[in-house]
């Protein structure tokens, strides 16, 4: 046991009242982070500690009759079609008598991960989105937030391999498609037993427990104001206190809608296969370009409208007899019927037009969604959404346009990462 | 929305020449009035309405109160030209526009004409050519309105108009029994852009929703990625392709199924999702079908959602997307399946390609009131559905250089439904569906092609003394033969193939000929002769007790029904041998049981109260009509019973046609004190069917019929013989006791039924809840 961190019984008895969801002590969130760009080296992150079978044993009788916190590190994952989500926990509230105890595996988990922004070539923590003086389970510490692309995933086990992770005997506590796709790869490469969670359920969690708990600093969730106005779109906070019904639109690699009553009453509404990865897909296909960051930037230099044939394009203006003004696209990439306008485009048109197309959809998918379930309020999350304004603006304004402002679609600060959190929150207080 | 033109399909050939001759596609171009065009991104349809003068047979009584001669016919037999309305619909391609209206304009007599409707994208574009060629002046109509209106006149006119596609089937087409009332329905019509429209009642429709996400977003995104710029090209790659390597799937995500949620492993997560990850080379063909997938997927979940939150269950696609494409409507059908879970279903139309045009010309056509009218396809001068596989079809011609014709004639009188129709939704007026059944399809269409001789000869030698009747003969034998070999190759061609349309359609080529009734001199002579034998007949029946009575009344019944020139193994005796009568039938009949036997039941009946009112759908002219049907009446009367005898409006094979059997009735009246007081108290009413077929659609009767019916609550309903008994509404659930009765004269169908040639059906029904019941 001692091997496990901070873990015992004893102490697990008089912190579990505590120990709930609580609400992050509002501290003061440390100006300046020192650890930005501070880096060890990759290869050093896991030293090569041992972890005895029958101490794994040991831990598993952890399970006592009373509520008791899990031994560190404290993982949330989501494995995702494109990307995986990890969120960790670093106790910042460690006793000089803890640090001692402390392994030296765990000890380089933490300080790898704290101290790195970046992770091999392609994992990243996202270091705007880490949460300060974050009180989980009667621990004090912060709460960071990492991807990494899911093909990347054999990489990431054989570094758990090579740093013996298992030694650790944490549970994994895993949502996501890849949890259930990569269980055998993490249990043979790299010893590890993943607890397999239902994504949904965690999403609703994570979604839930950020917005309660991040009300210091930027507020969570927040909407645009005159969304198409470069001069006066401005970002508001938004209060989600009283959130039901609730209308939570999850685009990832592809989008799943979910409508939620309370807590614990949701259903799948229905999901469309136009999603990030299509963004992407095409993207990939039509430019040549390779990653998100890259066809964003694209997108943000084109013109969609020498690709989309709009209505008055067809029409002239307006077509009023069914309401429909001018601007509106009539056909997405319909002017790449003609092949002299297939040839006058550039990829960053092809790029814009493929955002917007994938954008739009969602929204009108969303917007009828709301309407059959009667929900008013709707929430965007999902990596699609990471610096993507352009698409939460273009979001903002079709619900609001079409609906004649009875949809109002709001956004949180940790788009992605619900599920991870989601998951995290499972291992600390199991349902 | 408007298409594209210049990536169009006809662009690329501008063949000026047409391949057909030009007189048989613009037909009856000398009294065309009234012309709409609607040119989309490829196909041109052009619309007229116009007049055709064809022969029909009249009979004319003689005046009987002059002195009787022995051998002078009952009444007289004469042709006389008729002038009807019908409605001319073509399409071709665009490359053949200037070719054809050099055509129209050379052939153009009625000068009335001055204003010409246009819709379509194409509009504008040729709208100076038009202005020019045709010295018309161009009027352009909403592609939208156009589109509603013409999609409610095929659903109204043209029975089997609307059809589910199934892929896999035998049939590819399960064609729809149309609802008698159309609306509220949903028509998504996919062009570059997808329309949602929302139509409730003839001049109400509203868009409530649309998708840029459309057929032009396929072709435009398709030539971008496989550098492919046909759409039916596109269209090819699709239905070669793989998605899976493309697109990223539930199982690529999870390994398996996502169960919790009843996803399956092979739903797509993420379209395209794949080439967002991997960094290899996608085919044209893979990437072609994604992207079909990816659209489809997404015009149905709108739709659906559309669907669902207005209520609705009748959604029609159309639009260049979906015209007479399999791979589109397969797509698209599997996407309503899956977001639906099958509580609608997708809906195809036969004409779709013809909306607008139908559309505009009835915009432009509004004085003459298009819509009071009914009006019927005509399966003589219309081309029919092409096959979508072009492998199973040598038939099929090529979708290029190719003209495709619709026509439609306007019936006399407004068709409704038979108010006694239990569920008229779920109506269905034929037994057997030829499209799916491949055996009976085989030897129906072998039976019409060998029966086809004796209809030619009957036709010459009704006609010994007009011109070219065995030119014109050989036409119609030319014509018909034609529609039997493309049925048999395309059977779904004009709505569900059935006896029925067999029949119909054979109907239609004698009048395209100018046959309008080739057994008026056969049916003259069998009505004279019958005549003869009635006061014979009655005096014997009268002398029989009740039960006796009752018997040889049904069995009388029977026995006329056995003359029937419409069945082959009939007309062969009947030719062969004249004298074969009416005693001689009744030997011929099977011995109780029969293979259908509820007499019994029918008895008990008649030993209750009589019935208010009975409504007799009649059959054959001579001893069935004479020494049958009048009889049977006869005694219904007596026994308190108001009759209704219904008719058919225009001739078919040897049935008795309304204003024959006029004639009849009055000499009958003339004989028979019975006859003629109920006549006199109006117990006793001829009215006309609105049918000139040989079989009986319980859906489209004359609307007088219906008010009749309705206003003298009738409670019984008879229907005689094979074509109206057997062949349709065999199966036809009524709310009123129904008595269905025929011998069954062709071996085949016999055998089919579980009996042997001149079987009797007797089926007598009592719908539950009937007051016959709790008696």
């Amino acid at each position: 046991m001692e091997l496990n961190g901070y873990h015992s019984e004893d102490e697990g008895g008089t912190e579990t009242d505590d120990g709930e969801t609580r609400l992050r002590t509002p501290g003061k969130g440390r100006a300046g982070d020192p650890r930005i760009g501070g880096g060890t080296e990759e290869a050093a992150a896991f030293p090569r500690e041992q972890g005895e079978p029958s101490e794994r044993r040991a831990r598993h009788t952890a399970d006592s009759p009373r509520k008791s916190r899990p031994p560190f590190p404290w993982f949330g994952m989501d494995i995702g079609g494109t990307l995986v989500k990890l969120v960790y926990f670093e106790p910042k509230d460690i006793t000089a008598e803890e640090e001692q105890e402390e392994v030296e595996n765990l000890k380089s988990i933490r300080k790898y991960l704290t101290s790195n922004v970046a992770y091999g070539s392609t994992g990243i923590r996202d270091v705007h989105l880490e949460l300060k003086d974050l009180t989980l389970c009667g621990r004090t510490g912060n709460l960071h937030f990492i991807r990494f692309p899911t093909q990347d995933l054999p990489a990431f086990l054989q570094m758990g391999r090579d740093k013996h992770f298992s030694s650790l005997h944490t549970t994994l506590c895993a949502t996501g498609g890849g949890a259930y796709k990569f269980e055998a790869d993490f249990r043979m490469m790299a010893d590890l037993q993943l607890l397999k969670l239902d994504e949904l359920d965690c999403l609703i969690r994570g979604v839930l427990y950020i917005d309660s708990v991040n009300s210091s600093g930027p507020s969570e969730c927040y909407y645009f104001e005159n969304p198409m106005d470069p001069v006066h779109c401005i970002v508001k906070p938004y209060k989600l206190e009283n959130p039901y019904p609730l209308l939570l639109v999850n685009i990832g690699s592809g989008v799943s809608i979910l409508a939620v009553y309370s807590k614990d009453n949701f259903k799948r509404v229905t999901g469309t296969s136009l999603g990030g990865g299509t963004f992407l897909g095409l993207c990939c296909l039509l430019t040549g370009c390779s990653t998100f960051e890259e066809a964003l930037e694209m997108a943000s230099l084109g013109e969609s409208t020498r690709v989309d044939k709009l209505v008055r394009d067809i029409y002239g203006g307006d077509y009023e007899r069914f309401g429909l003004p001018g601007w509106a696209v009539a056909s997405s990439f319909g002017n790449m019927m003609c092949k002299e306008k297939r040839e006058s485009v550039s990829k960053e048109d092809l790029a814009r037009a493929t955002l917007i197309t994938i954008t739009n959809n969602i929204g009108s998918i969303t917007r009828m969604c709301a309407l059959n379930e009667n929900i008013e309020r709707v929430v965007f999350v999902g990596n699609f959404l990471r610096v993507n304004t352009l698409s939460m603006k273009l979001l903002a304004y079709a619900m609001e346009y079409w609906s004649k402002g009875q949809l109002k679609a709001l956004f949180l600060q940790h788009e992605g990462y619900f599920g991870a959190v989601g998951a995290l929150l499972e291992l600390l207080n199991p349902s | 929305m408007a298409d594209c033109s210049q990536a169009g399909s006809g662009r690329h050939s501008m063949d000026k020449s047409i391949t057909l001759p030009p007189d048989e596609i613009f037909r009856n171009l000398e009294n065309a009035k009234r012309f709409a065009i609607d040119i989309g991104g490829s196909l041109t349809k052009l619309a007229y309405y116009s007049t055709v003068q064809h022969k029909v047979a009249k009979v004319r009584s003689f005046d009987h109160t002059a002195k009787e001669v022995d051998g002078d016919p009952l009444y007289e037999i004469s042709v006389q030209e008729e002038i009807t309305a019908r409605l001319h619909f073509i399409k071709f391609e665009n490359a053949y526009i200037e070719t054809c209206l050099d055509f129209i304009k050379d052939h153009l007599v009625n000068t009335e004409t001055k204003v010409i409707k246009a819709t379509g994208g194409g509009a504008y574009k040729f709208k100076e050519l038009i202005e020019k060629k045709l010295r018309l002046k161009v009027d352009k109509e909403d592609e939208m309105s156009c589109l509603i209106k013409g999609c409610n006149f095929v659903l109204k006119n043209i029975p089997h108009e609307a059809f589910v596609y199934a892929k896999h089937a035998d049939s590819e087409f399960r064609f729809q029994n149309t609802h008698p009332d159309i609306f509220p329905y949903l028509l998504i019509n996919i062009g570059s852009g997808v329309s949602i429209v929302k139509v409730e009642s003839e001049d109400k429709f509203e868009r409530i929703g649309g998708s840029s996400i459309g057929g032009g977003t396929f072709w435009g995104l398709g030539a971008l990625l496989t550098k492919t710029k046909r759409f039916d090209e596109l269209l090819q790659l699709a239905s070669r392709g793989q998605h899976t390597s493309v697109d990223m799937l539930v199982k690529d995500i999870y390994g398996g199924a996502y169960g919790s949620l009843g996803l399956t492993g092979d739903l797509i997560a993420s379209s395209f999702g794949k080439s967002a990850t991997t960094d290899k080379e996608f085919s044209k063909e893979d990437m072609a079908k994604s992207l079909l997938h990816m659209i489809s997927n997404d015009i149905g979940q709108l739709a659906c959602l559309y669907a669902r939150l207005h209520s609705l269950t009748r959604v029609y696609f159309g639009g260049f997307f979906i015209r007479g494409h399999p791979v589109t409507m397969h797509t698209i059908t599997y996407s309503i399946n899956f977001f639906t879970k099958g509580e609608v279903q997708a809906l195809f139309l036969r004409h779709e390609g013809y909306l607008g045009a139908i559309g505009a010309f009835l915009k432009g056509a509004e004085e003459d009131n298009p819509n009071q009218y009914s009006w019927g396809e005509n399966y003589a001068g219309s081309s029919g559905l092409m096959s979508v596989s072009p492998d199973l079809n040598p038939m099929q011609r090529v979708r290029s250089g190719t003209f495709d014709m619709l026509e439609m004639d306007r019936l006399e009188r407004q068709l409704v439904n038979l108010p006694l129709l239990q569920d008229p939704s779920s109506y269905i007026p034929d037994t057997v569906d030829l499209t799916e059944d491949a055996l009976a399809r085989q030897y129906w269409l072998y039976c019409f092609e060998e029966a086809l001789d004796g209809v030619v000869n009957r036709a010459v030698a009704s006609q010994p003394d007009l011109p070219q009747a065995v030119e014109r003969a050989e036409k119609f034998r030319q014509k018909y033969l034609h529609k039997l070999q493309t049925l048999r190759h395309q059977p779904f061609a004009y709505g569900s193939l059935t006896v029925r349309s067999l029949l119909d359609t054979r109907e239609h080529c004698l009048n395209e000929f100018n046959f309008p009734d080739p057994y008026s001199k056969i049916k003259q002579k069998e009505n004279d002769l019958a005549l003869r034998y009635f006061q014979k007949v009655v005096r014997s029946l009268e002398k029989l007790t009740w039960e006796q009575r009752q018997f040889a009344l049904v069995k009388g019944l029977l026995a006329g029904n056995v003359f029937d020139w419409g069945a082959k193994a009939v007309s062969d005796v009947l030719e062969s041998n004249p004298e074969f009568g009416f005693e001689e039938a009744k030997h011929q009949l099977q011995e109780r049981p029969w293979l259908v036997d509820c007499y019994d039941q029918w008895i008990a009946r008649l030993k209750g109260p009589p019935h208010k009112c009975a409504l007799f759908f009649v059959d054959n002219s001579g001893i069935d009509i004479i020494l049958g049907v009048f009889p049977f009446v006869r005694e219904l009367l007596c026994r308190g019973t108001e009759v209704v005898l219904a008719s058919n409006s225009g001739p078919a094979l040897n049935d008795v046609t309304n204003s024959e059997l006029q004639i009849l009735t009055e000499r009958i009246a003339a004989m028979d004190s019975v006859i003629q007081a109920a006549i006199k108290e109006d117990r006793l009413t001829l009215v006309q069917s609105g049918s000139s077929s040989p079989c009986l659609d319980l859906s489209r009767l004359d609307k007088a019929l219906a008010v009749v019916v309705r206003e003298r609550h009738t409670d019984l309903v008879v229907i005689e013989g094979m074509g109206r008994a057997i062949h349709t509404n065999y199966y036809a659930a009524l709310s009123c006791e129904s008595l269905k009765l025929a011998v069954i004269k062709n071996s085949w169908l016999a055998e089919r039924l579980g009996g042997k040639i001149f079987s009797v059906v007797f089926k007598y029904e009592i719908p539950p809840q009937s007051p016959g019941l709790r008696r």
